[in-house]
């Protein structure tokens, strides 16, 4: 009885279809947890969360610099409703190298080029709040935090115009808050 | 004060349950009402936000502005997960240590202090998120600061629901003391013991994450670290949500129990597995941060493997023995034809049953198989911060906890406030339109989440990367969110109406809802010993297998399709 104390001895193997069920669900709960380790060694799609403390006037010097040294043009849209975005510089870092981008209220900065099926080391922090990296429409999703250095290591595999859109709440114009990436 | 806690002791200001003749504690009682008028309340309020969200997040509707949305997206989250859920959660300890173990409360002035410290900071954290002063969202990531009264209410909030469930485990020690009962305590009172054992855990991390920033806050101190931030609070946004889970199955075991006559097929089993949720539920926390920097993929693995999924089996435990009790019970009643013959004779049309099936239905097909899924470490990476992670967990803690809540307070109203429902035809169908409107949201929501929809946003047009379906989605939100919005409504007028215009029952049991009578000839506890009897619960469990499986791949492939990264 669920409502009353229990008086009798209640202690019971379990037996039966219970016993099935409870070996299915432990069998179920192993492969799962297999498939985490197996992917990590096997699968392409791995979160290793290497990461690097950083200050944000540091991490912001670091984007300027990589700025400075591979802006390769200018993207321009006027007609973005957010006025943060009309232009940013295109950077395009060297083949296998490092990339830097910066998350800030409210825009993802520079834009990208990046070269189909090369490796780039794209380093994210922000300079104020938390931020979302989220790349559309390929949907993969990263945490970005200030005084962090969050190193993805990348190889884009598709070609096209891809939009940052920012996942993680940071204010008021937080649904504006966007960055591309251009892949060639 | 021996003895004198045992509800038969003379003196003891208690009275006979007329429907179950149960005693039950005045003390108690009266706590429990209060608790539960007043979670009702916090519920309906964080439900007027959630109705203007779901219009808001309808891209065609757009209801709010921006600054609005975020600030009653802040107030739905603390409403709903916080005010409403410890309210109610702690009427429910409140019965769950006294009428089942035949004891009285152990202290009313403890009880008076939770409730008034609960109820101060409720206040507090609602007024100062109105007017405009803590647009910080329920989790309140740093450096996002709000007013030092949003930490306060909140650190109110907790130590009041610390009170609450000191009084729970005095009673419980009390009572075992006094030889209030013998034996071993039931089912309901042990997964509410779990329950209480977990609150704890979970709100000491909230003292820890919450005094720093209080303090923060206030300017006496630096800020705490972002990333500290994020591990500490989730040991309390996470582990409160197993409070929620272990409240809500020990309320399934209670309502299948008073309607169909249920118990536990296994005991052991039963408590073995909210033992599980106990010891693995902390560090199984750590999922909220698998595409974090700064925490390793050994910790992210070991952490959402051996430990979640030890809690995830406790889970899948109680999804088999809660309809197995059932099923076990209506064969023993005599509906023993074939292996769904049971299921036509179920008291669907009572109210709190059918609650409670549709909670375990949502809960373990919706809300069990996309949050594991969604928890593995690599797919995190297609499913952090989009609509899918609400789409989660809106069928787990709205569809599964308040639905089975909801389900409850069908007899806490008639056992505990002592009147009948009003509108008993209305009250029958109240859990099917929440509980449809619900699943429908919770659709939207992960549909337009697996198309890169992000949580927590006001618009999403002005990205220009959203088609259409991604909006037919969000509009399917929206929908979904005005059913659910009108079955809670339906539930917050009918307990209302309830409580005023209710006939009164002294006395006399109260109107049955409906429950299964035993066929002639069948004798109760003729399958006690019949371990192969639940043919039906074992065919749908290995649907669910198979639904959770087909899920789980489908999620790998989908996320072998984006580009490598490491």
């Amino acid at each position: 009885m669920s409502l009353r104390p229990l008086t009798a001895p209640w202690f019971h193997a379990p037996a039966g279809f219970e016993k099935i069920w409870l070996g299915c669900a432990i069998l179920w709960c192993f492969v799962m947890s297999l498939m985490m380790p197996y992917w990590h060694f096997r699968g392409k799609q791995n979160s290793t969360g290497e990461a690097y403390t950083v200050t944000p006037a540091a991490f912001m010097a670091r984007v300027d610099k990589f700025v400075a040294a591979n802006q390769v043009g200018t993207y321009k849209n006027p007609s973005s409703s957010n006025p943060l975005l009309q232009e940013l510089p295109i950077v395009e870092p060297p083949a296998g190298g490092d990339a830097y981008l910066m998350g800030r209220m409210w825009m993802w900065y520079p834009a990208l080029r990046l070269r189909l099926g090369e490796t780039y080391r794209i380093h994210l922090s922000s300079v104020d709040l938390q931020h979302g990296f989220s790349l559309q429409p390929l949907n993969m999703n990263f945490h970005v935090l200030p005084g962090y250095d969050h190193v993805l290591t990348i190889t884009p595999t598709s070609k096209g115009e891809f939009t940052i859109v920012c996942n993680e709440f940071c204010g008021l114009g937080h649904s504006n808050m966007s960055g591309k990436i251009f892949v060639e | 004060m021996s003895s004198s806690h045992n509800l038969s002791a003379p003196g003891t200001p208690g009275r006979v349950c007329g429907t179950t003749g149960l005693g039950v504690c005045l003390d108690a009682q009266r706590f429990i009402k209060l608790n539960a008028v007043v979670g009702i309340v916090f519920l309906l309020l964080g439900g007027i936000a959630a109705l203007l969200l779901a219009l808001t997040r309808w891209q065609t509707v757009h209801l709010l502005p921006a600054d609005w949305f975020y600030r009653i997206l802040t107030f739905h989250g603390i409403n709903m997960l916080i005010l409403w859920i410890l309210f109610f959660e702690v009427a429910i300890l409140y019965f769950a240590c006294t009428t089942p173990l035949n004891a009285r409360l152990y202290s009313r002035k403890v009880a008076w202090a939770s409730f008034i410290m609960m109820l101060i900071g409720g206040v507090m954290v609602d007024y100062i998120i109105l007017v405009g002063q803590a647009d910080v969202m329920m989790t309140s990531y740093l450096p996002l600061l709000a007013h030092p009264l949003f930490y306060l209410g909140i650190i109110l909030v907790a130590v009041g629901t610390l009170v609450g469930v000191f009084n729970f485990f005095a009673t419980l020690y009390v009572a075992k003391r006094d030889g209030a009962y013998t034996g071993s305590m039931p089912i309901v009172t042990f997964g509410a013991l779990a329950a209480a054992i977990i609150a704890v855990v979970t709100l000491l991390h909230g003292a820890v994450v919450m005094i720093p920033t209080f303090t923060y806050s206030m300017g006496w101190t630096a800020q705490p670290d972002p990333a500290w931030y994020r591990l500490i609070w989730w040991g309390l946004g996470h582990q409160s949500q197993q409070v929620n889970v272990c409240a809500m199955v020990a309320v399934w075991y209670l309502i299948s129990h008073i309607t169909v006559g249920a118990k536990p097929i296994n005991e052991a089993v039963c408590r073995s597995a909210f033992v599980l949720y106990i010891l693995f539920i902390n560090l199984a926390s750590a999922h909220h941060l698998l595409v974090d920097p700064g925490v390793g993929a050994t910790w992210k693995i070991w952490n959402t493997s051996y430990a979640m999924y030890l809690a995830v089996l406790a889970s899948m435990v109680h999804g088999f023995t809660v309809p197995a009790g059932i099923e076990l019970a209506m064969r023993e009643k005599g509906y023993n034809r074939g292996i769904f013959g049971w299921v036509s004779a179920l008291p669907w049309k009572n109210p709190a049953f059918a609650a409670t099936v549709l909670s375990v239905v949502i809960f373990g097909f919706l809300g069990g198989i996309t949050g594991v899924t969604l928890g593995t470490q690599q797919i995190n990476i297609i499913a952090h911060n989009t609509l899918r992670i609400p789409g989660h967990f809106h069928v787990t803690v709205v569809g599964g906890t308040t639905l089975a809540f909801m389900g409850l307070a069908y007899y806490v109203i008639p056992l505990i406030f002592q009147r009948d429902f009003i509108f008993r035809g209305v009250a029958r169908l109240q859990p099917w339109l929440f509980g449809i409107g619900i699943t429908l949201l919770a659709f939207g929501m992960s549909f337009a989440g697996s198309m890169g929809v992000s949580r927590r946003s006001w618009d999403i047009d002005a990205q220009g990367v959203y088609g259409p379906a991604a909006h037919l989605w969000l509009g399917v939100l929206g929908i979904g969110g005005i059913l659910a919005f009108t079955g809670l409504l339906v539930f917050v007028l009918l307990c209302v109406g309830t409580l005023i215009f209710g006939k009164k029952i002294e006395g006399r049991a109260m109107a049955d809802w409906g429950t299964p009578t035993a066929l002639a000839g069948s004798t109760p506890g003729s399958l006690a010993h019949d371990h192969y009897a639940v043919k039906g619960t074992m065919v749908l469990t290995l649907v669910f297998l198979a639904c959770f499986a087909v899920y789980y791949f489908a999620n790998w492939k989908a996320l072998a399709d984006v580009w490598p990264v490491r």
